[in-house]
């Protein structure tokens, strides 16, 4: 490691706390890739009908939020959907 | 009042055996009567840990299929007479016993020793739930490591599950010049994730390996390890014990630095 990749890399530590934090809240809810997959595909499929999405950049992950019925950490399903166009006139269907 | 503790870990390699054998003699030397159940079938390694591995004569299987007594199974330790260890069989496998099998043996040793401690086979599988099937708590072995501690958040959920009503973490094999570096998870880091009560943090020292080698447990012994276990045995026992500085290691010098 060079003496100037102490500025810009974050220290390893940090980041296996960041990557375990983000991995047991999926662990915990018991959610296997595949069923991700699934969701995602479903919810590509109902958006496209009302908007044009980069399907590509769509990233969906189960997380942890503060939840202020329970006072607590719950866990959120967090998608990042970007928008190419919004579809004016939705085809009535 | 007798208690037994199941030392856990999901992973392999952490630790649990090295726990138990520690534990379980840092027990004793607090004067507890203590009897060791190893209970990884196939695959023993506490009686080696111990140094005790020429003196077996009959195992867990042997006393829970009823070929032997548990008595004539269990083996004196070498220093503490009030220290047993009930080694496993090296041939068969997990499916050799059952959890309610376990648990009768559990509860008849209740009525003989103050503590009861079995080491875990790693795993989730037979051997896992034969070891936790007789325990009132468990002792979460795990180290600063992401799948370490991945493998002990699924186990504190499938002791939850199972009803275990008390998990107490140790948290294994730390390096404090890593982590100072920020290149290791810190024992609050590791707390945060899991989120369970801690009962004591070791370092990762070589008088461990010294130690297995010469088959002695260190507990108690001036080293910083032996001191940890210690402390540990002592919260098990209910004592308040503050958690051991790890920085101890480092010069003087470094020391009367730090604090101006």
């Amino acid at each position: 490691m060079s003496i100037f990749d102490v500025f810009k890399k974050k220290p390893s530590g940090n980041v296996a706390k960041d990557r375990l934090k983000l991995l047991l809240v999926s662990d915990r809810a018991n959610c296997s890739p595949e069923v991700m997959e699934l969701i995602k595909n479903d919810i590509i499929n109902v958006i496209k009908k009302y908007m044009e999405i980069d399907c590509e950049g769509l990233d969906i992950q189960i997380t942890q939020t503060e939840s202020e019925s329970t006072n607590g950490a719950v866990p959120a399903l967090i998608a990042n959907i970007p928008i190419k166009e919004v579809k004016h006139n939705a085809d009535n269907q | 009042m007798s208690e037994v503790i199941v030392v856990t870990s999901g992973k392999g390699g952490v630790g649990k055996t090295t726990t138990t054998a520690n534990v379980g003699t840092g027990l004793a030397m607090l004067n507890k009567k203590v009897v060791l159940i190893d209970t990884d079938i196939g695959l023993r390694n506490l009686d080696v840990v111990m140094g005790l591995e020429n003196r077996i004569v009959y195992n867990l299987v042997d006393v829970v299929k009823g070929n032997c007594r548990a008595k004539q199974a269990m083996i004196k330790d070498k220093r503490y007479p009030n220290l047993f260890l009930l080694p496993c069989a090296q041939a068969g496998d997990k499916n050799s016993v059952s959890p309610e099998e376990m648990k009768k043996l559990t509860d008849e040793l209740r009525e003989e020793f103050d503590y009861i401690i079995l080491d875990c086979p790693a795993g989730i599988e037979q051997g896992f739930k034969n070891a936790i099937a007789g325990a009132d708590r468990a002792i979460v072995v795990t180290m600063p490591e992401v799948s370490a501690i991945r493998d002990a958040d699924r186990i504190i959920g499938l002791l939850e599950a199972n009803e275990k009503k008390r998990a107490d973490l140790v948290v294994n094999r730390i390096r404090m010049d890593m982590v100072k570096r920020g290149e290791m998870m810190s024992i609050d880091d590791v707390v945060e994730i899991l989120a369970i009560d801690l009962i004591g943090a070791v370092p990762d020292d070589e008088n461990i390996v010294i130690a297995t080698n010469n088959g002695e447990p260190l507990v108690g012994q001036d080293s910083l390890a032996g001191q940890a276990y210690m402390n540990i045995c002592k919260r098990i026992l209910g004592e308040e014990v503050p958690l051991l500085d790890l920085n101890k290691k480092q010069g003087l010098f470094s020391k009367l630095f730090k604090r101006s």
